[in-house]
């Protein structure tokens, strides 16, 4: 094995190691000077995570906080250097996490708020895209005999979320600079949002719109490719003009065609 | 002078201090340049590509890599190198650094910066590396020298030599961190001077600087935490009057990457780097 191989092993060895071939100038234990990386690692990338998912730090504490980015980043340490996209599956694993608790400790809506803050920061970094210019939209859905086979491809960041607790509630509960009065989410319906960059370069801003859930599963099917009547008509408590003027008003459309 | 040095000095940039850059004054009155670190900005998109649009209107721009583990036993992450490419084909960086170190193995990223063992194995393969990373920016990369913890029993080259040989054969050119070597003279019991004296001077591009942590070691002795989290150090600033006035006028930057103050603190503290950096490059007055 090389050095820089078993060096790369004892940055994550429980219990703690030290790999081989180390030396301090002083003779000292070379244990000591080796933790300053363990803990580089462990408390930068904790630090990262907790950038990414800063409601789901408030909501269970930084000790808490702490245990939980431990063992994701165990579990799924980051494969690329650019740590924006390490947090894809970090929603699931919370998840997972949270279910192995005793049950008045679960937190059951914390995976899904972290689902919200994922699709937050994936939103603020998409791909920009010229929005569809309102006259070809309107042309478009002029086209009567045309509009069922109508098919949309939507803004790059556009997520779309459908829990059955109250996320945006619980998310826009910590959007503040005052003390956080935390609903009673056990009295609350589940809630629907879309999450959407809108506004061009420095004043862009990522904005969390709740929705009925028959308009997010509307936007869902738009997003998979279905033509509008097929994605329409998945829901009957849908109010399609309203989830359409909401599109149009976020100009979530980008390109339309046949 | 004074006016003219001080655009060589520059800051770390965070994006909660576009407001206070932008909107001025002083804004970034005296300063010549921004640093980012490249992987923050690896994004398809969005407000951070508008902020580095932003800051090059009107300054240079330095683009500081953190993460291809050039010192690496693996090849280097092909599509990190594209990823880097697209970046400073876009943004036109005036340099880019990246580090003596490694950070990643197996598919896994560590998020720190790793020491190296200096022998013939490792300098070849850091040559390798920033041969093809040259090769493939069509750009002169300046190597940092790296704060260490460590060192290897293996090493046969002292830090210095090591830098040198690799300057040598790549052509590549050297961003000095003064912090870093006075870090690791502390925690190797060597000679931060020494070190930035046995450097080639003519390859020395851009300077860093910035604050540390103190710790000790199991015996008691002093270890320094580079951790970019506290204003620069007397003794580093001491270490940079000295370096200054081998190297003449080098940019300056001034890091800082934990507990950042306003904007303002940090642009005074780059002003103070280029009011250094000036004095010890006054023509010296003649006897009469």
């Amino acid at each position: 094995m090389t050095a820089l191989v078993d060096f790369a092993q004892a940055l994550h060895a429980v219990p703690p190691a030290v790999p081989l071939g180390l030396r301090a100038w002083n003779g000292s234990a070379v244990q000591t000077r080796f933790n300053v990386h363990r803990n580089n690692r462990a408390v930068s990338l904790a630090a990262a995570l907790a950038d990414g998912f800063p409601v789901v730090a408030q909501l269970v504490g930084g000790d808490f906080f702490a245990a939980l980015a431990q063992a994701f980043i165990q579990a799924h340490p980051p494969r690329s250097p650019v740590l924006v996209d390490w947090g894809d599956v970090f929603a699931d694993f919370v998840h997972g996490f949270m279910a192995q608790l005793p049950a008045g400790s679960q937190l059951p809506y914390l995976a899904d708020v972290a689902r919200l803050e994922r699709a937050r920061v994936q939103a603020y970094h998409a791909a920009d895209a010229a929005p569809l210019p309102a006259a070809r939209l309107a042309d478009a859905l002029a086209q009567a005999q045309d509009l069922p086979r109508l098919r949309f491809t939507l803004q790059p960041g556009l997520a779309v979320l459908d829990s059955p607790f109250p996320v945006v509630t619980l998310w826009q509960a910590h959007q503040t600079d005052n003390e956080v009065h935390l609903p009673d989410w056990t009295a609350l319906p589940g809630e629907a949002a879309l999450v959407l960059r809108q506004g061009d370069g420095l004043a862009a801003e990522v904005l969390v719109l709740p929705v009925p859930a028959a308009c997010a599963h509307f936007v869902a099917g738009l997003q998979a490719g279905l033509p509008l009547a097929e994605a329409a008509s998945a829901d009957p408590a849908l109010d399609l003009s309203a989830a359409l003027g909401l599109l149009i008003q976020h100009q979530a459309f980008v390109e339309c065609f046949l | 002078m004074t006016q003219a040095l001080s655009g060589l000095v520059g800051v770390g940039f965070k994006p909660a201090h576009l407001t206070s850059i932008l909107s001025g004054p002083p804004g970034a009155a005296g300063l010549g340049f921004f640093e980012v670190h490249a992987e923050n900005y690896m994004v398809a998109g969005g407000p951070f590509l508008a902020y580095l649009d932003a800051l090059r209107r009107d300054h240079a721009l330095s683009i500081h890599g953190v993460g291809l583990s050039i010192g690496g036993e693996e090849a280097l992450d092909q599509a990190h190198l594209q990823r880097l490419q697209t970046l400073l084909n876009r943004f036109e960086p005036r340099w880019f650094s990246e580090h003596l170190a490694w950070s990643s193995h197996g598919g896994e990223y560590f998020n720190d910066l790793l020491p190296l063992p200096y022998d013939l194995r490792t300098l070849d393969r850091v040559c390798n590396h920033i041969d093809e990373l040259q090769h493939r920016l069509r750009r002169q990369v300046l190597l940092e020298n790296p704060s260490s913890y460590l060192a290897f029993a293996s090493s046969t080259y002292s830090e210095a030599e090591f830098l040198a040989a690799v300057v040598r054969r790549t052509g590549c050119g050297l961003l000095l961190d003064v912090n870093n070597a006075f870090v690791s003279a502390v925690n190797h019991g060597g000679d931060a001077l020494a070190f930035i004296n046995a450097l080639p001077a003519q390859a020395v591009g851009e300077i860093h600087l910035a604050g540390h942590a103190r710790d000790r070691d199991a015996a008691g002795a002093p270890l320094l935490i580079d951790d970019h989290g506290s204003p620069v150090d007397a003794a580093v600033w001491a270490l940079y009057r000295q370096a200054i006035a081998r190297l003449g006028a080098v940019p300056t930057l001034i890091e800082r990457d934990n507990d950042v103050p306003a904007f303002d603190v940090l642009r005074a503290e780059a002003l103070a780097a280029g009011a250094r950096m000036a004095d010890v490059l006054k023509p010296q007055a003649c006897a009469a």
